[in-house]
């Protein structure tokens, strides 16, 4: 579904990505993840079509993503930034609707009520409908923000850290509503920092350093703890959960006064 | 429901108070004319008083359409300023119309221009408001994308060379110049005339239906650029038609009427406490709003102190700075936030 080729960013003299080269594909939840500054954000936008390359190329669907007209493009992939404000005070329902634009004057618009109405059932902010978006908390806004962006029913979806703001519960919430969108046919990108949660949701993880790929692959075989320790620069423990058998990924903790000890 | 129920009061309440304040600003002035006679002349009916209907026709209609006509533009250009840049304290002289406007307008005073004949001052602040606009928009520019900042700032810039350029021409004037200046500069509609409001009026016209064509787009600006080009529009394209209807608009409302402050930063203000921000409602409501506030005001220059034609821009700024001061802080208050 998206395409990258020996994507590399420049922004002055440093090389935010590095040749990178990564594939959405149908059905699959693709998780991001790697330390501070590592690139994944700039990654994303790169894949979005929002910054210029300074080598490669970005395939979406089979074409070059900055060829498509930007309505065109809006049809066919959504993207959720890190940062959502809103200049005015709109209400949440309406910040929602305007996740439909992209579909105005075509068949689809007569979805636009229900389709308003499921994604906001779904992110669990219908109760908010006649709030002003301003007024509302963080974690709400980023759920708004989501449902804005499940509003406008693409096949792909990108999600920068989605979970940054939202309690236990709707971190599992959103990964779940990432899951069912793959399962129906739909390809998601998910920027994520927790890397419990990428272990648990993603089908393929990518992992991110420097600017450069240096592993990806389903969750099992990339969260290692060898890797993940020399790329966060960081001791990480990898186990099975006792359960159910998926990796856990903590850090190795320890307290100042007991290394001083 | 209750959101439908206000947009049409409001709607219908403005369009009310530009009857109401149409018909008895036509009548008010030096030469009292009664309300009746005012309809009387409007559907067409002759007058007992023939120096009555002479002053209607001559003078006071065409002063009170060219009240209407700016203060619309004024509104609507406003509206889009705010809506294009998604901040509120946006407003048309950020972009450099009515200082570039000023500085065409005091060149044609000061060098005593008369190739247009009584045309030349506002023909030359048109050109050089558009001419400032289009430098703003060009110098704002880098990497074939406009940023709201930068735009914003090289506005400030440019504001400021071209009020230098002002102080300058103004030190080279002799007396007579200085003085048209500062009148020109404190805005007004008097002697507004037929041939005047039927220049300004094509280009008011093109500039309202543009912005209602634009207005619903205007709303996933408030997202954010980025957010707005995923949402399918094309905002480059965007913003360079805002700003050139907002350049033609305003231009050709400062070039007769001189500077009228704070119409363009007020009305949509006022909307949006009303009906909220959505832009299809803001556009046409601002349109009328400042037609209102406009005709209102000129009413106001010419009625409240007898025999003395105040300068509209001052009126307007005198009683509507206090007065959005205080609806800001209530907002504020009641709201958490900007409106």
């Amino acid at each position: 579904m998206i395409t990258a080729e020996n994507v590399s960013v420049r922004l002055g003299n440093a090389l935010l990505v590095d040749d990178v080269s990564v594939q959405l594909r149908t059905g699959e939840v693709l998780v991001l993840v790697g330390p501070n500054g590592a690139g994944k954000s700039t990654l994303l936008s790169a894949l979005a079509g929002d910054v210029p390359l300074a080598n490669g190329r970005v395939l979406l669907d089979e074409t070059p993503v900055g060829e498509w007209r930007a309505v065109e493009a809006a049809r066919r992939r959504a993207v959720l930034t890190q940062h959502n404000p809103v200049s005015f005070p709109f209400h949440t329902r309406a910040v929602v609707e305007m996740g439909r634009a992209p579909w105005r004057g075509m068949p689809e618009e007569d979805d636009d009520e229900a389709v308003i109405t499921a994604v906001m059932a779904d992110t669990g902010v219908d109760h908010l409908a006649d709030r002003a978006y301003p007024t509302l908390s963080g974690g709400e806004q980023a759920r708004v923000a989501l449902a804005r962006v499940l509003a406008q029913r693409t096949p792909v979806l990108m999600l920068d850290e989605p979970t940054a703001a939202l309690d236990v519960r709707h971190q599992e919430l959103v990964l779940k509503l990432a899951h069912r969108h793959a399962r129906a046919g739909g390809g998601v990108l998910v920027v994520l920092h927790d890397l419990g949660l990428a272990a648990a949701h993603a089908d393929r993880v990518a992992v991110l350093d420097k600017g450069r790929l240096v592993a990806v692959g389903p969750p099992a075989e990339v969260c290692t703890a060898e890797l993940l320790s020399a790329v966060y620069r960081h001791p990480v423990e990898v186990f099975p959960h006792p359960r159910t058998g998926v990796p856990v990924v903590l850090p190795v903790r320890s307290r100042e006064e007991e290394e001083c000890s | 429901m209750r959101a439908r129920t206000k947009v049409v009061t409001l709607f219908a309440v403005l369009l009310v108070a530009l009857v109401v304040v149409s018909v008895v600003s036509a009548g008010a002035g030096q030469y009292g004319v009664p309300v009746s006679d005012v309809l009387r002349a409007l559907t067409g009916q002759p007058l007992s008083d023939p120096y009555a209907e002479g002053a209607l026709w001559a003078v006071r209609f065409p002063r009170v359409v060219m009240s209407l006509l700016v203060g619309a533009v004024l509104g609507v250009c406003g509206a889009l300023m705010q809506g294009s840049f998604g901040n509120p304290l946006a407003e048309p002289g950020v972009v450099g119309v009515s200082s570039g406007a000023a500085v065409g307008a005091c060149l044609s005073i000061v060098f005593g221009w008369t190739f247009l004949g009584a045309f030349t001052t506002p023909g030359a602040a048109f050109v050089a408001g558009l001419i400032t606009t289009s430098a703003v928009y060009a110098l704002s520019r880098s990497g074939g994308r406009t940023g709201t900042v930068s735009m914003i700032l090289t506005g400030v810039a440019v504001n400021a060379v071209a009020m230098a350029a002002v102080a300058l021409l103004m030190f080279v004037g002799d007396q007579a110049a200085r003085e048209q200046i500062i009148f020109w500069q404190l805005g007004s509609v008097a002697g507004a005339r037929w041939s005047y409001v039927w220049v300004i009026a094509p280009l008011v016209l093109v500039a309202a239906l543009v912005s209602l064509a634009v207005a619903r787009r205007l709303d996933l600006l408030a997202l954010g650029d980025r957010q707005a080009r995923h949402l399918g529009v094309d905002v480059e394209r965007l913003r360079l038609v805002v700003v050139c209807v907002v350049a033609i608009g305003v231009s050709a409302a400062v070039s007769y009427a001189g500077i009228i402050s704070f119409v363009g930063l007020v009305v949509p203000h006022l909307i949006r406490m009303v009906v909220g921000p959505g832009h299809r409602v803001l556009v046409p409501a601002s349109l009328l709003g400042g037609a209102v506030l406009l005709a209102a005001a000129d009413l106001l220059a010419r009625t409240v102190v007898s025999y003395a034609d105040l300068p509209i821009g001052m009126v307007t700024a005198l009683v509507g700075g206090p007065f959005f001061f205080w609806l800001l802080r209530r907002t504020r208050t009641r709201e958490g936030g900007w409106a």
